[in-house]
């Protein structure tokens, strides 16, 4: 065992790890929100920390073949987003709407 | 030259967990959506593109490269635009931004029309 393979497997441990703590940390804002597009953007990120871990495994187990599998999630993560993002994009002007009518109710309730 | 391929990876590998642990960290810590959005989609894109390097670099296989190759090229092609068009939805939805932002262009421009004109039909 020499140091270079050492280092390597210090390396991939440190760094699954480390991908496992950025991993959590993103389900907790997933499950924090507060708005619609936080979660989405968790989820985004929450697939591109699973693509991390895909390559972290594919060099600790040396089977190349998760590189396609990393390809093909990059692929399902990016079309779930743009749906995503169109379905946010149907709630056009009604969020704005009901922040606007919370000010203008504190506001009246300042008047009083 | 196995080795130096090997210590070559391994500095990739930590250098990419740690960009993810940043975006992570971000998206825990910054305060409205748009911020996060910074966060998320770049500092997380480089981490997972620095870590395929590391995985192209151990195994020293053409094939291995071209396809790492070609993953990375989708991600950096993806990522502002999934990024874009999330923060465009946000904002014609009219998510607020966070109270202490200092400077919000989108005001008075197509963005804030679309929601007036919502708002008055």
């Amino acid at each position: 065992m020499s140091f270079a393979s050492t280092f390597l497997t210090l390396a991939t441990n440190i760094a699954l790890g480390v991908l496992s703590l950025s991993f959590l940390m993103v389900v907790w804002r997933v499950l924090r929100g507060p708005t619609l597009p936080d979660r989405v953007i968790a989820l985004d990120a929450l697939v591109v920390i699973a693509i991390g871990l895909i390559g972290t495994i594919g060099i600790k187990t040396g089977f190349t073949l998760y590189i396609d599998i990393a390809l093909a999630l990059g692929l399902v993560g990016f079309l779930a987003t743009v749906a995503f993002a169109r379905f946010t994009l149907s709630l056009e002007g009604k969020i704005q709407r009901q922040t606007d009518d919370r000010e203008q109710q504190e506001q009246e309730e300042g008047h009083r | 030259m196995e080795a130096v391929s090997q210590i070559l990876a391994a500095v990739l590998l930590l250098v990419g967990s740690l960009f993810t642990l940043t975006a992570a960290l971000g998206l825990l810590r910054l305060p409205d959506v748009y911020a996060r959005m910074h966060a998320a989609s770049k500092a997380g894109t480089l981490g997972s593109c620095v870590i395929l390097v590391a995985l192209a670099v151990v195994e020293a296989d053409l094939a291995v490269a071209t396809r790492a190759f070609a993953a990375i090229m989708f991600f950096i092609i993806t990522a502002p635009i999934s990024a874009h068009l999330l923060a465009r939805a946000a904002l014609t939805a009219g998510y607020p931004l966070w109270e202490g932002s200092v400077c919000d262009e989108t005001r008075n421009t197509a963005f804030q029309n679309d929601a007036d004109a919502t708002k008055n039909t």
